[in-house]
């Protein structure tokens, strides 16, 4: 392969071997990666949905949730996605500076979606709904725990990326791994419409 | 906003990934439609709007799934064609394996809920 950028990138010579693949072939298998992520979500959602009305004499999702403070979070995790669409986009541009500003203020928005359901979940402990209470609730935890858990490695795969794009800049592996995390993000987004939907929303009705 | 000079020769390298990448007006036509959509269920549910709580749940239903497709088609920019074509039969295959195990954990812990529900004595000699 006639690689003009040589000389620029005689010192990551180790790297290049990874650049043989057939294009495109990353995204897809960090696709397929995704796919199998959703699976993990589903078994967590079908135990949710088995277990979620039992409520051991405990308390119920309406005494609970507090949905103006989900509200809040959904918009925070709503505006995080675009805002890493928009450093999508100035990376597409080449705009080093402005990649790392608008990755830095999704990075903000996930610490603060991150922030109220630590709150949250800190309260419920406090009232006595921990997820020992009752099926419920463990089922509550396991689901909504292992999203902010997801989101908590992105927060840090995020912090990763920024430190790797201001150091080396915007080269077509930084790019790779940019894209893939646009998508882990914006999947991470997608999951959560289905936690408010199912687990606040229903369990608030319910 | 900085731009980068140093990397103008690299970044033709990479132009052929660019074509899975929006353009800012479909991210802006995605989110106004998830913020109309989120805060549709959001309304229905916390304003107490509809009498029936069947027609709420099937309101907040249709309205995650209807975002769902809209995060899909405009942040994940899911098409027909991208890489040619697995990425859509990777997801028809995650949904079908998901509604195999939502469907079906709901229906069999349903029968198993029903059929564990105290019972008679007269049942219990019934009971095969």
């Amino acid at each position: 392969m006639a690689n003009p950028n040589q000389s620029l990138r005689a010192k990551k010579q180790f790297h290049l071997e990874e650049e043989h693949h057939p294009e495109g072939s990353t995204n897809l298998g960090f696709w397929l990666y995704l796919m199998s992520d959703c699976l993990i979500f589903a078994a967590l959602f079908a135990t949710y949905a088995v277990l979620g009305r039992n409520y051991a004499a405990g308390p119920a999702p309406a005494d609970l949730f507090d949905l103006k403070l989900i509200a809040v979070a959904t918009t925070i995790l709503l505006v995080s996605s675009i805002t890493y669409g928009v450093a999508m986009i100035r990376a597409e541009s080449n705009a080093k500076g402005g990649t790392l500003f608008w990755l830095g203020i999704t990075g903000l928005l996930g610490i603060a979606f991150l922030g109220l359901e630590a709150y949250e979940f800190y309260h419920l402990i406090a009232e006595g709904a921990g997820p020992q209470r009752s099926a419920f609730l463990s089922s509550f935890f396991a689901l909504v725990g292992t999203h902010g858990l997801h989101v908590t490695f992105g927060v840090i795969w995020l912090v990763v990326l920024m430190v790797q794009v201001s150091k080396f800049g915007l080269t077509p592996e930084n790019h790779r791994r940019l894209m893939c995390l646009s998508m882990f993000w914006h999947f991470l987004d997608l999951i959560w419409i289905g936690v408010f939907s199912v687990v606040y929303l229903m369990g608030v009705v319910a | 906003m900085t731009s980068n000079s140093s990397h103008d020769g690299v970044h033709e390298e990479h132009s052929g990934h660019r074509s899975g990448h929006g353009s800012l007006r479909s991210y802006m036509t995605g989110f106004v439609l998830s913020l109309i959509l989120t805060a549709i269920p959001f309304w229905l549910v916390m304003g107490d709007v509809i009498e029936s709580k069947t027609v709420t749940i099937a309101a907040v239903m249709l309205l995650g799934g209807i975002q769902m497709i809209v995060h899909m088609v405009y942040f994940l920019h899911m098409n027909s064609r991208s890489e040619g074509g697995w990425t859509m039969m990777a997801l028809i295959f995650t949904i079908v394996i998901l509604v195999i195990v939502l469907v079906g954990s709901l229906w069999v812990m349903y029968h198993l809920n029903t059929n564990m529900m105290p019972m008679s004595p007269e049942m219990m000699k019934n009971m095969p």
